[in-house]
């Protein structure tokens, strides 16, 4: 079972709000996934090389940019609230 | 005459012969959406002004006795995950409620330059999360079967319109059994093809490595005409690829059709079991020959996927935070409050659970152990393909365990749900294209889909053994 404070930090590393009801449905729920993806434990992966893709590729890569940005702009920054 | 129930074919060929125009067909439409949706929900946005824009240009061309696409004038929607210029685009969720698409996904201007009048956007579990729409944040579709079941999910709106005769056709996407659950649970055609073989550019992504765009239609005729339509290598998405199959010419005596036995264990309903094996039993008395196969790790797909799935989610949605993208909340002080209420007051709750399960497997010390793991377990099924496809040209098994069940009996068990996607998981993880052909019904009146698993670009094929289907 995760701690309350193992779900408080996930859920900050992940950026999300938590209440403190949530916390404690949280717990559970992840608790319960990751107890059942133990599962995997059982296949021997020796040897095995990963997938990340299921079908083979190369890479092709292109420019990089924004097409069109909703949020004001001044002189081509972004204002954000104060970091500290 | 009526125009609403009519196939692709149908509907060109009545187009052509002047037996109605596309302005009459777009508006038969969105009278039946504006009459029958109040109580299906199969539509977050209708797009009444481009649909007749476009049926008008469809009417011009007819006009003036230029030829036109078996596609023009033919009304579809949009699960609302791909963009659509000018028009909303949610994803399902309150994060993007007010977020309006830039530019056109290839898919749609695929469409747009065929002639198609696009009717709509979707419902959706939100973020395509989910198997039975409920997860979205607009409210569940309803089946429009059975008006107290779900339509299935995540594609529940696209399946919903196209099996209400709310679109001719829809288009849904598929990570792991989205569009096929719902076309099974609504008992019409839906199509997830080869990963790659559809560009993902405009489409909003969840688990990327997995994700693909498909048709959801009421035949499989249908199906092959839209399939053709959006298929093909986009400069625009590095994933695509081009599908050098075609034209797969067959004698059903020649076809071998394996069974895996796995997909006929435990937790599969009485009925729907019945309705799959006499289906099969069909295709051998047509001369097909029918073989029991393996895929011994078929169990450990599920939870490869939701290792897999959930950390692909949680690198994909860091994006909504209130800045980049979506909801900003307006209380907050500084720049980590922004992030942390924007997102609590934006994503739902599966969101929110994926996201974190993603971010805890992917975190430092728990890297190998899970997301490295399910990679290599990731291998391992996909390996178990290429072995019985060796001996076998597609594969027969269930859609879902189930039929389409009662709105609110899984929605507070997240791994009860889970299990909807158990038999069309691993053709996600193993990037293969898929069908759902509705094959029967339950007694209650509820369809069963048949699933045809083909190797990787075979789509061909897979859909012409389903056109033999009587």
């Amino acid at each position: 079972m995760l701690t309350e404070e193992e779900v408080k930090h996930i859920a900050k590393l992940a950026r999300l709000g938590l209440t403190e009801k949530e916390v404690e449905k949280y717990q559970k729920d992840l608790s319960d996934i990751l107890g059942y993806v133990e599962k995997l434990k059982e296949v021997n992966i020796e040897g095995v090389e990963p997938t990340s893709h299921s079908v083979l590729l190369e890479n092709i890569t292109r420019k990089d940019e924004a097409l069109k940005f909703e949020k004001k702009l001044i002189e081509g920054h972004l204002k954000v609230k104060s970091v500290f | 005459m009526n125009i609403i129930g009519l196939t692709i074919k149908q509907t060109h060929e009545g187009l052509i012969k002047k037996e109605f125009s596309a302005v009459e067909i777009a508006k038969d439409f969105l009278d039946k959406i504006k009459k029958d949706d109040k109580k299906i929900n199969a539509f977050l946005t209708v797009t009444e002004d481009l649909a007749l824009a476009q049926a008008k240009a469809v009417d011009e061309k007819i006009s003036k006795g230029e030829e036109i696409d078996i596609l023009a004038g033919v009304p579809c929607s949009l699960k609302d995950v791909f963009m659509v210029e000018g028009i909303k685009c949610t994803a399902g969720s309150k994060i993007l409620e007010n977020y309006i698409a830039p530019y056109d996904a290839t898919v749609v201007k695929k469409l747009k330059d065929r002639g198609a009048v696009i009717l709509g956007k979707n419902n959706t579990d939100e973020f395509t999360m989910g198997s039975s729409g409920e997860n979205s944040a607009f409210g569940p579709t309803k089946n429009p079967l059975d008006l107290s079941r779900v339509a299935g999910g995540s594609s529940s709106g696209p399946a919903a319109a196209v099996a209400g005769d709310m679109a001719v056709f829809a288009l849904g996407t598929d990570t792991g059994g989205s569009i096929r659950q719902p076309a099974s649970f609504c008992g019409i055609v839906g199509l997830k093809p080869t990963y790659g073989a559809v560009s993902r550019y405009g489409e909003i992504a969840y688990a990327s490595s997995l994700d693909q765009a498909g048709t959801m239609t009421k035949t499989v005729e249908d199906c092959q005409i839209v399939f053709d339509a959006i298929k093909g290598k986009d400069q625009l998405d590095s994933t695509s690829v081009e599908s050098k199959i075609s034209n797969y010419q067959f004698s059903i005596s020649n076809l071998r059709i394996g069974i895996p036995r796995e997909y006929f264990a435990k937790g599969i309903d009485g009925e729907v079991e019945k309705i799959i094996r006499n289906a099969i039993k069909k295709y051998e008395k047509m001369g097909a020959k029918i073989e029991e196969v393996s895929l011994p790790h078929a169990e450990y797909a599920l939870p490869c996927y939701y290792i897999i799935a959930p950390s692909e989610a949680s690198a994909n949605l860091a994006r909504y935070d209130g800045i980049k993208f979506g909801h900003l909340a307006d209380k907050a002080k500084n720049l980590l409050d922004v992030y942390l209420q924007s997102r609590e007051e934006g994503f739902g709750p599966e969101v929110r659970r994926r996201i974190m399960l993603g971010t805890y497997v992917l975190s430092a010390g728990y890297y190998d152990a899970y997301y490295v793991r399910a990679q290599k377990v990731r291998t391992l099924i996909k390996k178990d393909f290429e072995k019985v496809f060796e001996k076998c040209d597609a594969l027969f098994a269930p859609v879902s365990p189930f039929p389409a069940f009662k709105l609110g009996e899984k929605i507070d068990d997240p791994l009860t749900m889970y299990l909807s996607d158990i038999f069309t998981i691993s053709i996600n993880l193993a990037g293969l294209p898929a069908l759902s052909l509705p094959c029967g019904k339950t007694e209650k009146g509820l369809p069963v889909g048949l699933q045809i698993i083909g190797k990787h670009f075979e789509e061909e094929k897979i859909l012409n053994i389903a056109k033999i289907y009587v």
